[in-house]
């Protein structure tokens, strides 16, 4: 297949799923003439027509709204929110809307909705276009929650989301965007399940998104130590698939949830209890998280980077759960 | 600043009793010198070093059992001075683990490294394999953050409060029962046999011996081991080992001969390169590893690196062995008895020494088909003695 960025695999997944049905469809902000402000979208204007690529109003609640109708009318819109940042706008649509139908018609509605939204920091634009809030997300009973940490999963993640009968919202990192890897051909993935990205057995790191890159560097810089260090990345903020993050734990004795989310109630939070709650007498070390800090994201590029989850970081969580 | 550490000896070995010190303070090693005689549960094997340097400080003292992976000795690199080596050198040496202060508060990984209450800190899990182990936790140090118990400091008293190992030979028996019930866990094993008419070989190796000098016999297990060598060119996935659930085929030939200790007991360490060695040095190599093995006084290289074994019990009077692999290889080669029997070939039937070649394979690194290949070559190589 070659050599590809996370960019053009996502590219690369919405022309196929316009290509391969006539009820997808592209809405958002700036998606079509523009290209997308991350220019996922850039050519598909040309290619598929005003019809299928559309330009939304400035309007999150709005046109998120409209995309829940559409779906409800039998289409399988694909609805960019330009980022995390803009979507609590849409909140009241994407909790009380696309993640109630189902419950509140007794079953005779569903909303295949896919919304997608760039999240994270790290890039200097500021407390306001800097938060990650897929924790919250993560918390809604009755959608789904994707957040691809490669490129082969920016392609691959798509597809099965479309084909899911329930809302289903990708969170892109915005860091992850220019990430370029060898990938095979495009295969079917699944959006239940985690998976151990490299393995190890000294220590358990859970992570996701924009914070896998980080981890994985941990984990290299780690091994040169002789600390074998295993990383799980999630994939699937909701539902979590925590027999593989158990599996994990249990056989390191030892977890570091990596996340850059706020702390507190951060889903690392989630993830701690749910491992004190089913893993307690396996475990050899209290579980810790590197989290974002409890500030405004600053702008100061120094700032900025003692604000989020680093190597360093998590390196020194490793060293400290056990013990050197 | 280097740091010679304890290597693994063989997969079933997780710690060593330090038996002798071959160099002391000063001296200069050179990559590949033996430095220490380490006692694994098999046998009293050579410890080679694989950098060169001076040996700056040893680290544990003879007698002590420590885990694979500890730091025997710190080395300086050449040009370095005990200084410089001193600037560098790690806060504690592994194998003296001195009580640590708590951990300091780095700020990003402990958030509440407030002192810990009174109670004293035990991980759950160390407390669990304690009492699976019914040992006192009281009684373990803790050598966890903030000095917790963790559970590798359970299993390590428990092991230290076992009583000592009856003699070698229990404790080799324990290794084979280890590494064999590994084996026939994990391995899912395919056998495959071949009769190979040995009769162009023994003559040609008879009329070759009377040539040679008694000291340079060679017999006609060395033929056998050149042989298997060479064929294993034609199926490399049986020549290598099984990790982290791939294969990763070995970049040498380094067969593991299967050698019966006299008291008991069974070692496979390893001749290098079998493939790029002559039949005289072969032989010479094959005597040596048997009567060091036999003495006890093998290498760590030896040990630890076979990357396919042979054995034969030919000379016990068996038709034909079906081996065991040793993990992590991947393949295993028997040969039974040379014996003169009737043979079939191009309508005649005529008295043939035949010996009956066996494969046991890993089914996760190879097919049948690829075992049956090597069959064939290895038959196929026996009949050109001239060219082993």
């Amino acid at each position: 297949m070659g050599r590809l960025s996370y960019r053009e695999g996502m590219r690369q997944a919405l022309r196929e799923a316009l290509a391969g049905d006539p009820r997808v469809f592209l809405m958002g902000e700036d998606v079509g003439r523009y290209g997308g402000t991350y220019a996922v979208t850039k050519g598909l204007l040309e290619e598929f027509g005003p019809e299928r690529v559309r330009d939304a109003p400035l309007s999150e609640l709005a046109f998120v709204g409209a995309g829940i109708g559409a779906a409800l009318g039998g289409m399988r819109p694909i609805v960019e929110v330009m980022t995390v940042n803009f979507s609590l706008l849409a909140l009241d649509q994407i909790v009380n809307n696309a993640a109630l139908y189902h419950h509140m018609s007794g079953g005779q509605f569903s909303v295949p909705l896919v919304i997608r939204m760039a999240t994270g920091a790290g890039r200097q634009i500021a407390a306001q276009h800097s938060h990650s809030f897929e924790n919250w997300y993560a918390s809604i009973p009755g959608i789904k929650v994707l957040a691809p940490g490669t490129v082969e999963d920016a392609r691959d993640m798509l597809a099965p989301a479309l084909a899911d009968p329930d809302t289903v919202v990708i969170f892109e990192h915005a860091q992850l965007y220019n990430m370029e890897a060898d990938v095979p051909e495009a295969r079917n993935t699944d959006i239940r399940s985690a998976a151990v990205r490299r393995e190890g057995k000294a220590v358990s790191l859970i992570t996701y998104g924009g914070s896998l890159p980080k981890t994985l560097e941990a984990a290299t810089q780690l091994a040169e130590e002789g600390i074998a260090a295993e990383v799980v990345d999630l994939r699937v903020l909701r539902p979590l698939d925590m027999a593989t993050v158990l599996a994990s734990v249990r056989k390191c004795r030892r977890a570091v949830v990596v996340d850059e989310t706020w702390r507190t109630g951060s889903l690392a939070a989630e993830i701690i209890a749910r491992i004190a709650e089913e893993a307690f007498y396996d475990l050899d070390a209290p579980p810790a998280r590197v989290c974002s800090e409890e500030v405004p994201i600053p702008y100061a590029k120094h700032l900025e980077e003692a604000a989020l989850p680093q190597p360093a970081k998590i390196v020194a969580a490793v060293k400290a759960a056990l013990g050197r | 600043m280097i740091e010679f550490k304890l290597p693994s000896l063989g997969a079933d070995m997780d710690q060593g009793k330090l038996l002798e010190w071959k160099v002391k303070p000063g001296d200069v090693v050179k990559r590949g010198q033996v430095v220490a005689v380490v006692d694994t549960s098999k046998a009293a094997v050579e410890v080679e070093i694989w950098q060169d340097g001076t040996l700056l400080e040893q680290l544990v003292p003879i007698g002590e059992t420590v885990p694979v992976g500890t730091v025997l000795a710190t080395l300086l690199q050449p040009g370095e001075t005990p200084e410089q080596a001193a600037l560098h050198k790690r806060e504690a040496p592994a194998a003296r683990p001195a009580p640590k202060p708590a951990a300091p508060a780095a700020a990003v990984a402990a958030p509440s490294a407030a002192p810990l209450a009174q109670r004293r800190p035990v991980s759950p899990a160390a407390r669990k394999r304690a009492s699976e182990l019914k040992l006192d936790i009281d009684k373990v140090a803790g050598s966890g953050p903030h000095g917790a118990v963790t559970i590798e400091d359970v299993e390590k008293a428990a092991a230290r409060a076992a009583p000592a190992p009856a003699d070698r030979y229990a404790e080799m028996r324990k290794a084979i029962a280890a590494a064999m019930s590994r084996s026939k866990r994990e391995i899912p094993h395919y056998y495959l046999s071949e009769t190979i008419p040995m009769q162009r070989a023994a003559e040609w190796l008879a009329r070759e011996n009377e040539k040679r000098p008694v000291t340079e016999r060679v017999l006609i297990g060395a033929l056998q081991l050149k042989a298997v060598a060479l064929a294993l060119a034609k199926a490399p996935e049986l020549n290598g080992f099984w990790l982290n659930g791939a294969f990763q085929p070995a970049s040498g030939v380094h067969i593991g001969i299967a050698i019966s200790i006299r008291q008991g007991g069974l070692i496979a360490p390893a001749i290098h390169d079998v493939d790029k060695k002559s039949l005289v040095e072969l032989m010479r190599a094959l005597g040596d590893l048997v009567s060091r093995a036999r003495a006890g006084s093998l290498r760590s290289s030896e040990m630890s690196d076979p990357t396919i074994t042979v054995t034969n019990l030919g000379d016990q009077g068996v038709e034909a062995v079906f081996g065991v692999i040793y993990p992590p290889q991947v393949a295993l080669v028997g040969f039974g008895r040379l014996e003169t029997r009737p043979w079939a070939e191009g309508g005649e039937l005529r008295a043939v020494p035949l010996v009956t070649a066996s494969l046991s394979a890993d089914h996760r690194a190879s097919d049948g088909i690829r075992g049956a290949r090597f069959l064939a070559e290895l038959r196929e190589r026996l009949q050109h003695p001239e060219e082993l």
